[in-house]
């Protein structure tokens, strides 16, 4: 087995803090979910643990990034987005501040914490925040690309991050920027776009399952969710003609959104998007969820199938 | 502080309550209120007290301050133009489209403001922010913080308060500005906070309240706070919303009121007299 998603986000702050003295981290009762007893261990005067208060931590936050450190600060994607978007909003973004917000347990991973801890909506909230960036690592390789690359970047960011389990899909060597997509798969009729490490496998899954009847699906992951990578979207609808989005989140709002906005305006495409179909979320095992908000392979590939049938 | 001092303190006050008061009536509506009652305190650190440099907003070792009260952003603007950390004719661009003194306090806007609030309630969160950023960098400056007592209400001043003296944060100094009123009446009708004194002391800070529109007070209270080490402080200062402000002093309705020329004329003869 490999690490946990969560060890690798903390074993990459363990890293940066060596040659970088402005690496903080906060807490807000979680560390031990979120797995960032090492750092506090390795580095107790940059740990910050304020109880559970997610406001206040966001304003620390903030006030830390206004001396120049760069705090990265945590709570399940529940809290993180909805108890301090306004925190977020105006003491980090509006400030034009540097602040790294992690919100764990994505949409359905959130399992038996159920509706009231299963974010799918975080995104949607994050997007609206002018020149934020957002992303969502897949895997162990692009959770430690991306996560040092939210620390370089000049301004705040939110981090959807996967917490347990591990799963590799790139190789070590990847390179990686951020707003711009990988391609995973090459395909010539339908465009797979997902995010995260619960869709970007289904959605390969689902390209293998459509491969078998003769459709090529291309998938990719669109890790960076804002800024999007136009340039790649748009030339898989322009190549595919067709596009599904996949992520486990509502299907308005986050990336099936961005993607619509995108097509609507610049290259009306047909498409379709998976995701929670403006549903609340509840207790299940993964595979129970996977179903009750229909994001296996198996509807990504149905959902593909009814947008050829429509263009053909 | 010998009578001379008191005398020039008292004199620059004037003159900041003169400067607000012309730059919100250009435009004929403000929050002349809230902005008056703070005019003391404001003037006691910016003209006697903190470590800064106009010519250098962003100096490393300056002392900082928060305005969680964003809304009263207008008299520090006064304050910080008197001091010339820009023209004085900035002032007349309150809040007029493109300018760089918005009604609310921006970090990124005005050169000597240090974070920018007006969402009410997160500054304090921020202040102790910064002052956990100076320990680690081990600075002496100092932070000091100014929410209002309507803000009190806000919850996240008490997630604040607590972290703060959990985290031992003795480099900040907190005032609220106990005025009294808050924008749907007076704060003991809408929603009462006291004993304030005992909050804040039960929250593990060094706690005082002075008259605020005293300079030798403010000045006595600030400095003892300044010995007191690992805990922050807080100093409520007892204060009278509009102060000093003909037409706004005690109203209710002076939070964010219409100026017309004759009030503003009215006004600034009776400070000219004082």
């Amino acid at each position: 087995m490999g690490k946990d998603i969560r060890q690798v986000y903390t074993d990459t702050l363990l890293e940066l803090a060596q040659t970088d003295d402005t690496i903080c981290v906060l807490e807000s009762d979680l560390m031990m979910a979120t797995g960032t007893k090492a750092f506090k261990e390795a580095y107790p005067d940059r740990f910050f643990d304020v109880g559970v208060a997610e406001a206040n931590m966001v304003g620390i936050a903030s006030g830390l990034s206004s001396e120049g450190k760069i705090p990265f600060a945590a709570s399940f994607g529940t809290f993180a987005s909805r108890r301090t978007f306004d925190q977020f909003f105006l003491s980090a973004n509006y400030a034009r501040l540097n602040v790294k917000l992690v919100g764990t347990d994505p949409g359905i991973t959130a399992q038996f914490n159920g509706g009231t801890h299963m974010p799918f909506e975080d995104v949607g909230m994050m997007r609206l925040i002018p020149d934020l960036v957002i992303i969502e690592p897949c895997d162990t390789v692009s959770c430690a690309a991306l996560v040092r690359l939210a620390a370089k970047h000049q301004g705040s960011v939110y981090i959807r991050l996967h917490r347990k389990g591990s799963q590799t899909l790139y190789d070590e060597r990847q390179q990686f920027e951020l707003g711009r997509g990988q391609v995973l798969r090459d395909g010539t009729d339908v465009t797979l776009i997902a995010s995260g490490f619960v869709m970007v496998p289904e959605a390969l899954k689902a390209a293998d399952l459509l491969k078998e009847e003769g459709i090529r699906a291309a998938v990719l992951d669109m890790h960076t969710i804002k800024p999007l990578d136009e340039e790649l979207v748009l030339s898989f609808a322009q190549k595919t003609g067709a596009v599904v989005t996949c992520e486990n989140h509502q299907v308005t709002g986050g990336l099936g959104g961005a993607v619509a906005e995108l097509l609507g305006e610049q290259l009306p495409t047909l498409m379709g998007r998976i995701g929670s179909q403006d549903k609340f979320g509840q207790v299940g095992t993964l595979d129970y969820l996977l179903e009750a908000y229909q994001l296996r392979a198996e509807d990504i590939a149905e959902k593909a199938r009814r947008i050829l049938a429509k263009n053909s | 502080m010998n009578q001379e001092q008191l005398q020039e303190l008292e004199r620059i006050a004037r003159d900041v309550r003169r400067l607000t008061l012309q730059s919100i009536a250009r435009l004929g509506i403000g929050h002349v209120g809230g902005a008056m009652s703070i005019a003391e305190v404001l003037t006691y650190l910016y003209f006697d007290h903190m470590h800064i440099d106009p010519e250098h907003p962003r100096m490393d070792d300056r002392d900082r301050l928060v305005l969680s009260k964003g809304h009263a952003g207008p008299v520090l603007y006064s304050i910080l133009a008197k001091k010339g950390f820009f023209r004085l004719d900035w002032l007349d661009t309150l809040n007029v489209g493109g300018t760089n003194l918005p009604s609310h306090c921006d970090r990124n806007l005005t050169p000597g403001i240090d974070m920018t609030t007006g969402s009410l309630g997160q500054g304090l969160s921020a202040a102790l922010g910064i002052a956990l950023a100076l320990r680690l960098d081990k600075r002496n400056s100092r932070v000091f913080a100014v929410i209002g007592d309507g803000e009190s209400q806000e919850g996240q001043n008490w997630e604040a308060a607590m972290s703060a003296s959990h985290f031992k944060a003795g480099n900040l100094i907190a005032f609220t500005d106990n005025n009294h009123l808050q924008i749907d009446g007076s704060i003991c009708e809408i929603m009462e906070i006291e004993v304030l004194e005992d909050k804040w002391r039960s929250f593990g800070w060094h706690t005082q309240k002075i008259n605020g529109h005293d300079f030798s007070q403010i000045e006595a209270a600030v400095h003892l706070a300044e010995s007191v080490s690992e805990r922050p402080s807080m100093i409520i200062l007892d204060t009278v919303k509009g102060k000093g402000c003909t037409f706004a002093e005690g109203q209710v309705a002076s939070h964010n009121m219409p100026v017309s020329r004759e009030q503003l004329d009215q006004a600034l003869a009776a400070l000219e007299e004082n």
